[in-house]
């Protein structure tokens, strides 16, 4: 058997990590009212969540757990019931003619052509990365400190450049949702 | 010893293309930023995958980075799709046939 070349709790936290994603990716991508969809993206966030802890990546799992679930589907779900958009969505229609059958052919020819060069291309060497003076990827928790000393020397710049963008994101969207009180009233 | 990462790589470009066809196929502008958000999530996935099996901190780093970008977007996205709500009454992405506001 190939499974037992590995360990099996590995495995089973594989299997529930593909579990929650696809089953979560797949309700996103089936369900009519926006609301349930927006309850499984979080599914699927939970489920990889559960692969970065798997893959030693203990913060980003946090991260993923506050940011994206606790943020961005809650301001997703914000949205939609603000809007009132949660009844049905036109799922069945079909504009434009083949749109589905195209999508899904364009779809199995990339993740196909991504297998495939997986399954012959020799990417992962075994070498140490340049970058981090061959330090190897400290286990479990202990690479927050290794991650946090990258994030503020190596990638300082672009730290603070995220900084300004969620500045501008933030005063933009408030521009954008913002009621144009003066434009209204000339209109009307 | 762990299972090996081309699992978890092939288990990132399913949910990849999960992401594409939504993204291609639906019509509502919110669940189009939901597909979004599942293509982000299956190149972090990548990216962390990576990381771990060359050992560079540098791919978690990046991962991080596409988590806050991915929240500006989504910030910025929803304040468009609420000010085109506010002039069409329809999230419909087929509607935007024009670019008059």
């Amino acid at each position: 058997m190939l499974a037992l070349s590995y360990a099996v709790p590995s495995i089973l936290i594989f299997i529930t990590a593909a579990l929650l994603t696809l089953v979560g990716a797949f309700g996103v991508l089936v369900m009519k009212n926006p609301v349930h969809s927006a309850l499984s993206l979080i599914m699927t966030l939970f489920g990889v969540a559960v692969a970065f802890i798997a893959q030693s990546a203990d913060f980003l799992a946090a991260v993923q757990i506050i940011v994206y679930a606790g943020a961005i589907v809650v301001l997703f779900l914000f949205v939609i019931m603000f809007l009132g958009v949660d009844r049905n969505d036109t799922v069945r229609v079909d504009p434009l003619v083949g749109q589905r059958i195209f999508a899904g052919t364009g779809v199995v020819i990339t993740v196909g052509g991504l297998i495939a060069l997986m399954a012959r291309a020799h990417w992962v060497t075994g070498a140490m990365s340049v970058s981090t003076g061959g330090v190897a990827l400290a286990p479990g928790s202990g690479n927050v400190q290794q991650l946090g000393t990258a994030v503020f020397t190596t990638y300082i710049f672009a730290f603070e450049a995220t900084a300004a963008l969620l500045i501008i994101a933030v005063v933009g969207a408030v521009l954008l949702a913002r009621r144009e009180r003066t434009s209204d009233e000339s209109e009307s | 010893m762990n299972v090996p990462a081309a699992w978890y790589l092939i288990l990132a470009a399913i949910l990849f293309g999960v992401g594409a066809f939504g993204l291609l196929t639906r019509r509502s502008a919110l669940i189009m930023f939901m597909c979004l958000e599942l293509m982000l999530n299956a190149v972090n996935l990548t990216f962390v995958t990576f990381a771990r099996t060359l050992s560079d901190i540098g791919g978690q780093a990046t991962v991080f980075f596409v988590m806050v970008v991915a929240a500006a977007e989504v910030t910025v996205g929803l304040g468009i799709v609420v000010a085109i709500f506010r002039r069409r009454t329809s999230t419909s992405v087929d509607e935007l046939s024009e670019m008059k506001g």
